[in-house]
């Protein structure tokens, strides 16, 4: 095992992977001279060169559409967004293009292509640059959606994402590029895209978190077994498809669920956990889901509203006991 | 929309209230600011206010009934307005909001329940023969009804319930408005299971008074022919709010501070006869007499300004002491229901006649108990006289989170030797109190000494 930055354990897998498939390219905005926005291509221009680590200029819906006709052409692109709220301009490539063009076309073309940035809030940058894009790509049958609460995860899952043959949106977090976590030292470790990790066992409450949430549902997990009572911790690690089958078995056993989700609440990946749960495990439900979430408005500027905005865990800690009828 | 009116924080230290009137009814038009109803605190009994205008659409208590802060008490809205959004919020019942209706299913609900759980019965709802002897339970206990009769219950606890042929109607909801919770399910099976049999008889415990008198007594005293009921033995009085928290703040004091008394015996002439001279001039200016109680006040004022390490709290839970840059002095009043505190401000500033007048005021207002609680709190050191009753010396208890309290003794008649002569003397004793934590034996006998000085030479008051 090696201590690595969550951005040192990104560029690992996409190092890795180029090293193994020359098929593989890396592009987007500051990716080569630059190091990357977030320096998580850092040296991969020397390694690879210029043809395989391309800059692009600032035109999101030209360089994802050029991804994607790469992908329909039999490369294997990671196109890097310099955060996914950038990712909305060329919305209609990702949605229209690159989700669907394998059903119309019969399968004829197959797009292993990934879309790969930082997602959701990270701190003081106003109603534009804070979304948390989880539900808005989920919702697209044929995109998988790919959330790695670690580094370690990271390493994984990215690997996984690169050698899939659909497109797949892998979300980071600006926040989390510095974190730092034993990653698997593995030779070509790969975690299984759909399959959610059951962090911590407990018999007391599913808490269900990823991103920077998983974090929060640690902290409460924490605060819960100081009160005697053992929260069990899902991290779904795929938006879509999500693993329903893990949080539908911890359902059974704990009868209670809360949700953290930094997405804004309508619609979102909370309300579709909390439809399935409901679904499929109504009979074992003993008090309603709770979710807690950012707030149901444009992220704020000033800094007490964000931290106001964003989800809390004394919410989620009063949630869990809520729920455990406490 | 129906607003709802809760139980709000009349004081810093107020836990709950106790609605003691209502001054509005059902059907009454208020406007923002009028009063509906007096509420007792554990200070002062206040006047509840309304910050809406509509009609007052629903009482949820009763006088007195105890509520805690932020229950609702009534609801204001709109003629004929829906007020269940209001009590959902609130988690009341659904029965409270109904009255009357859905008498039967009340009385059903009655007859299954075991009486001392949390019963169904609805308010003014007529009783059956079993639910006669039930108490009427506050809103928001228990009952699992809903408007519409139905049943609340987990999904999980339905399907418990199912598996294990438990009736759901004969069990109590723990949760949320009465809501059958796992827990509830998982209590009446192992009910089930210690007592296989039938459930004892609901009656023993609905009448009990009666049963028990026809029963032969439990004890009889020799040769006592009167046969003893137990309502005899007692009277129980339900503990008041200023009892309750009497008892709270009082034995939070003595339980975590630890106290240590240092007394002191002064001699009093000079204070009596500067006394004396002070009233020739109050009653010349019409003005009330200053008492011992108010020079002592007034000394105690002026040494802690000398001495501020008395003059502060030991804050825990801040991880600090407090030194006050103020020197606001409580005097014990004792009144019928207990004794307050109402707080001097300032008193090392104020003049002696000052100090009297707002004493005597207070201490007026106090035993009708109409003092307002922010007039009984913030004192940095209180004092607490039991000379009137002859009480030579006694200790008292700190009034957290001052640091020390002040008991002060009768002044009494003594002989006392003054050059080389036993000759008739004058003296108090009094008794300092000090949180350990924070005031050590030195600095209360240093603030004593000087206390002791300025009552002896009652004339460093001026200085």
């Amino acid at each position: 095992m090696a201590e690595l930055q969550f951005r040192e354990a990104i560029r690992a897998a996409m190092t890795e992977e180029m090293e193994r498939d020359e098929d593989i390219f890396l592009i987007g905005e500051e990716v080569a001279e630059y190091d990357g926005a977030y320096k998580v291509s850092e040296g991969m221009l020397d390694q690879f060169g210029p043809k395989r680590v391309v800059d692009t200029p600032i035109s999101e819906n030209g360089f994802v559409g050029l991804g994607i006709g790469a992908a329909m052409n039999g490369l294997r692109p990671i196109v890097e967004l310099m955060t996914w709220n950038f990712s909305f301009v060329a919305f209609d490539q990702i949605l229209n293009n690159a989700a669907k063009i394998r059903y119309m076309s019969g399968g004829q073309f197959s797009f292993p292509i990934v879309f790969r940035g930082p997602n959701g809030a990270a701190g003081q940058l106003a109603a534009t640059h804070n979304t948390s894009v989880e539900s808005f790509y989920a919702h697209i049958p044929g995109l998988k959606v790919v959330s790695p609460s670690t580094p370690n995860d990271s390493k994984g899952l990215l690997k996984a994402s690169i050698r899939d043959n659909d497109p797949v949106l892998f979300l980071e977090s600006e926040r989390m590029y510095g974190l730092k976590g034993e990653v698997s030292d593995e030779e070509d470790y790969i975690l299984p895209i759909g399959k959610a990790h059951i962090v911590r066992e407990g018999d007391a409450v599913t808490l269900v978190a990823n991103g920077k949430d998983y974090y929060i549902a640690l902290e409460v997990a924490d605060r819960l077994a100081e009160d005697g009572h053992q929260a069990e911790v899902i991290d779904p690690r795929t938006i879509r498809p999500l693993d329903f089958d893990t949080i539908i078995a911890s359902i059974k056993k704990t009868n209670r669920c809360v949700i953290i989700d930094e997405s804004n609440p309508f619609a979102s990946l909370s309300s579709e956990i909390a439809f399935q749960i409901q679904e499929r495990a109504f009979d074992y439900l003993d008090a309603p889901v709770r979710r807690i979430t950012a707030k149901d408005v444009p992220a704020p500027y000033a800094k007490n509203l964000m931290d106001y905005y964003m989800p809390q865990a004394d919410d989620a800690y009063q949630a869990c006991r809520d729920v455990m009828y406490l | 929309m129906a607003i709802p009116v809760d139980m709000p924080k009349l004081s810093d230290t107020m836990e709950e209230g106790v609605l003691v009137a209502w001054l509005a009814d059902e059907g009454d038009q208020v406007s923002a600011g009028d009063v509906i109803a007096q509420v007792e605190t554990d200070k002062a009994t206040m006047d509840l206010e309304v910050f809406d205008d509509g009609v007052l659409l629903k009482k949820l208590v009763e006088e007195g009934d105890a509520v805690d802060i932020g229950a609702l008490i009534a609801v204001l809205g709109d003629e004929g307005e829906d007020i269940s959004p209001v009590l959902e919020e609130f988690g009341v019942g659904g029965d409270a909001a109904n009255g009357a209706a859905d008498a039967e299913e009340a009385e059903a609900t009655d007859e299954a329940e075991a009486p001392d759980d949390a019963p169904a019965t609805a308010e003014g709802a007529p009783s059956g023969d079993g639910a006669a002897q039930q108490e009427p339970v506050p809103a928001g206990d228990g009952a699992p009804e809903e408007d519409d009769g139905r049943i609340k219950a987990s999904p999980l606890a339905r399907r418990m319930a199912s598996q294990n042929e438990l009736d759901i109607a004969t069990i109590d909801g723990s949760g949320p408005q009465g809501r059958i919770i796992k827990r509830d399910i998982e209590e009446a099976l192992e009910a089930k299971e210690a007592a296989p049999v039938e459930e004892a008889p609901a009656e023993e415990d609905a009448a009990p008074a009666v049963e028990e008198e026809e029963q032969a007594p439990a004890y009889q005293r020799p040769g006592d022919v009167v046969s003893v009921d137990d309502e005899d033995l007692y009277e129980a009085v339900p503990l008041s709010q200023m009892r309750k928290t009497i008892a709270r703040r009082l034995a939070e004091s003595k339980f975590t501070a630890p106290h240590f008394y240092l007394t002191i015996d002064i001699d009093m002439e000079g204070t009596i006869a500067f006394r004396k001279q002070l009233n020739h001039l109050t009653e010349e200016q019409e003005r009330p007499k200053v008492s011992f109680n108010d020079i002592i006040t007034k000394a105690c004022a002026v040494a802690l300004r000398k001495h501020p390490d008395v003059n502060s709290a030991y804050l825990e839970k801040e991880g600090e002491i407090r030194y006050y840059n103020q020197v606001h002095v409580g005097v014990a009043v004792a009144i019928d229901e207990g004794l307050v505190t109402p707080v001097i401000r300032h008193a090392d500033r104020k003049g002696l006649a000052q100090i009297a007048e707002e004493t005597r005021e207070m201490a007026g207002r106090a035993r009708d108990r109409k003092l307002q609680p922010a007039e009984m709190e913030g004192a940095t050191f209180t004092t607490s006289n039991l000379g009137m009753f002859g009480i030579e010396e006694f200790t008292a208890i700190i009034n957290p989170p001052s640091a020390c309290i002040l008991a002060i003794g009768a002044i009494r008649d003594e002989p006392v030797v003054k050059n080389g002569e036993v000759v008739p003397g004058k003296r108090m004793k009094v008794t300092l109190s000090c949180d350990h934590r924070v005031v050590d034996g030195a600095v209360g006998s240093a603030f004593l000494n000087t206390l002791q000085q300025h009552l002896e030479e009652p004339m460093n008051l001026l200085l």
